[in-house]
């Protein structure tokens, strides 16, 4: 190399180090061209990494639905949310198998949603470029199922091929704004987010606003990562409506919910896991969902559900048939088929969260009588009173809350 | 001899070929997997930040997204980097000396040692962390001696602080350290220390001038590969930590997954990568360990 290199070479001592500078300018201006060449190589591909909008149609977007020469159905669902024999028990026939069994569909049957944002955004590039996803039906929490409803990217259900949804959907979930009349929705199970303690640890704590305030609690609450459970309930502590409110109303809510994590009260933001620090003793106490707290009663009766006194926060997680989807008549059968009052209560005896469908209350009398005056179950008119939903936000609305909430999460 | 001396000059000509033909497989995993998803990455990170999911993402060379993720995360950003620093750091106090037991103490014993080092990555990464919660739990074997020991105070704890995050931290990367210390501590000729202590070197002259200089590689190869993934880390903050230790790793996938804001998230990671590499460039010349580069 060094013998390519133009003006005085190798030879003399002197010649030896003036040959230097050649060779390093050289090396500077390698360097400096390669640094120009990924510029301008980037300027040229950089655009072509843009994305498409990911709005779809859904009377476009769809695929033919051969439900009826290929009898099968794919399900996602969340886990320990459907009925399951207990081990030895050959006598118990489950929900799914007596529908398989009546309708002669097959059903492959998974429990891979985790998550609502997780799931989103495992399909979100199929689903945004028109793709299938491999499955007939998933079920997502309403936040989610309005947003991907909003996005064009579920399929509607026929009405004519539902009608025990349409008769038998229990009255506080009718009507709601994202899909007032059920036309590409039906809700699987509902639950109820409040407070739950550890009684042997705390006395009772009745309200978000004590479980905020109270000195003895603090560093020993969570609260939930799910920002829309959370946010709900601190709308309602500091005098805003979580069904419809404006700006100002959130940023009071997050400043209240930022100034009460600076001063220590709360230990962590949390999913699930909640439930192992509170039978653990790690916290005393936090918010919770109903169905989570029904199950730890079963080990430990100290731990106890509250409804806070700023209301009851019910959702739902839906059954939602995806575009290009194939087999939309079969997952019509088993919404049909899931809305029958005897067989909705086979599945709240096993699942324990509360029972979207009317008339089922009377056939639990048949099964498991213990559970039917169990208002995390069968809540009452009276107990769905005070019930509260968060409202639907658009895109921007989101990423501005959900920036917020993320920093006053990350401290 | 000069037949096997003079080759045809195709051959040579196929044989200069050769280097590159075995090169390309390589080079072209990089190309797809790597350089490919790295300008997705900078693009991602110069994305109109008014984009979103509904209207699409368009390129817009948004430099000033990196000014805004800066400004709003850079409380995380600088957390992680201290965590990360910590652990590295107890990291290499307790590694070196495991290491350097193994390696000139451990006489027959030097195998199993190794393979005990090994086999935490038998089990999961996750199933490790969360044994640290049960360990360092409110109603914990430790924390209950601590307290019966009046070293914490009776509402005091271990679990959901910054304690926590870096105990769990330095545990689940001390391996890293160990590996490359022991692999150049073991490479150590004795002789040099003895020749040291005939030369009337007290045995603590003796490690600084001879040992310790002589390990360097390893130093310098175990704090990168501890501090690097640390960084990054967001399981121990997560489960280990509290409100007031989350780090940026968890930042940016919460505004990937939660908020959908891929052009704040991108210049984040950007951010992220470019502050690391600097940091392992200044070190690395610093350290001056010329076979690592």
């Amino acid at each position: 190399m060094a013998g390519e290199s133009p003006g005085p070479t190798a030879g003399s001592g002197a010649g030896r180090t003036t040959s230097r500078a050649p060779g390093a300018s050289r090396r500077t201006f390698l360097k400096g061209a390669g640094i120009g060449a990924f510029a301008l190589g980037s300027a040229a591909v950089l655009p072509l990494f843009g994305s498409a909008s990911a709005v779809q149609d859904p009377a476009t977007c769809r695929a033919t639905d051969v439900s009826q020469r290929d009898k099968r159905l794919v399900v996602s669902n969340w886990p320990a949310y459907i009925d399951v024999a207990e081990a030895g028990d050959d006598q118990y026939v489950t929900t799914l198998q007596e529908f398989e069994e009546r309708t002669g569909i097959s059903v492959s049957y998974t429990d891979d949603v985790n998550d609502n944002a997780e799931f989103f955004a495992r399909v979100r590039n199929q689903l945004g470029a028109c793709e299938p996803i491999d499955r007939d039906m998933m079920m997502l929490t309403d936040w989610m199922a309005a947003r991907m409803i909003g996005l064009g990217w579920v399929q509607p259900i026929s009405a004519e091929r539902v009608p025990n949804l349409h008769a038998n959907l229990i009255e506080p979930l009718r009507g709601r704004q994202w899909d007032p009349d059920r036309e590409f929705s039906a809700p699987w199970q509902s639950g109820l987010t409040g407070i739950a303690y550890n009684a042997s640890l705390t006395d009772e704590v009745g309200s978000f606003e004590a479980l905020m305030t109270r000195d003895d609690l603090r560093g020993r609450i969570t609260l939930l990562s799910e920002m829309r459970d959370t946010m709900a309930f601190m709308l309602k502590v500091t005098g805003g409506d979580p069904d419809d409110f404006t700006d100002d109303d959130w940023y009071n809510a997050i400043d209240y919910l930022r100034g009460r994590v600076r001063a220590g009260q709360v230990r962590a933001f949390t999913g699930n896991e909640y439930i192992q620090d509170l039978t653990a003793g790690n916290i005393v106490a936090c918010e919770a969902w109903s169905g989570d707290v029904i199950q730890a009663q079963f080990d430990n009766p100290d731990i106890k559900f509250v409804v806070p006194e700023e209301g009851l926060n019910l959702w739902s997680d839906n059954m939602l048939v995806p575009n290009k989807a194939t087999h939309l008549e079969n997952a019509e059968a088993w919404i049909d088929y899931y809305y029958e009052p005897a067989v909705a209560a086979k599945l709240a005896a096993w699942v324990n969260y509360i029972c979207p469908v009317e008339g089922a209350r009377e056939e639990m009398e048949k099964i498991d009588p213990d559970l039917v005056d169990n208002f995390l179950i069968f809540p009452s008119e009276d107990d769905l009173a005070d019930t509260f939903d968060f409202m639907a936000l658009d895109e921007a609305q989101n990423r501005q809350y959900e920036g917020d909430w993320s920093d006053v999460t990350s401290g | 001899m000069t037949e096997v001396a003079t080759q045809p000059p195709e051959a040579r000509e196929r044989r200069k070929l050769t280097g590159y033909w075995l090169l390309l497989p390589g080079a072209l995993w990089l190309l797809l997997f790597f350089l490919v998803p790295f300008y997705s990455l900078i693009a991602t990170s110069l994305y109109d930040p008014e984009g979103s999911i509904l209207t699409g993402y368009d390129m817009t060379w948004a430099f000033g997204n990196y000014v805004t993720a800066l400004q709003d995360y850079w409380p995380p950003l600088f957390r992680a980097l201290w965590y990360g620093a910590v652990a590295t750091l107890l990291c290499l106090v307790l590694g070196y000396v495991l290491a350097y037991a193994i390696a000139f103490k451990a006489g027959r014993w030097k195998n199993l040692m190794l393979v005990l080092v090994i086999a935490p990555f038998f089990t999961s990464f996750l199933v490790r962390t969360l044994s640290w919660k049960l360990l360092l739990g409110d109603e914990g074997l430790i924390v209950d001696t601590l307290q019966f020991l009046n070293i914490l105070g009776d509402d005091g704890r271990l679990l959901a602080t910054p304690f926590a995050v870096i105990a769990g931290l330095t545990y689940n990367f001390l391996p890293f350290m160990v590996l490359p210390l022991f692999a150049s501590l073991d490479k150590i000729d004795p002789r040099l220390v003895e020749a040291s202590r005939d030369l009337y070197a007290r045995p603590i002259v003796g490690f600084f001038k001879v040992t310790w200089p002589l390990s360097l590689p390893g130093v310098v190869s175990g704090t990168l590969l501890c501090f690097i993934p640390a960084v990054g880390d967001y399981i121990n903050a997560q489960l280990l930590g509290n409100t007031q230790t989350r780090v940026i790793g968890a930042v940016i996938q919460s505004l990937f997954t939660d908020a959908n804001d891929f052009a704040i998230a991108g210049a984040l990671s950007m951010i992220l990568m470019i502050m690391i590499l600097a940091m392992v460039l200044l070190y690395v010349r610093r350290a001056g360990t010329e076979d690592l580069l």
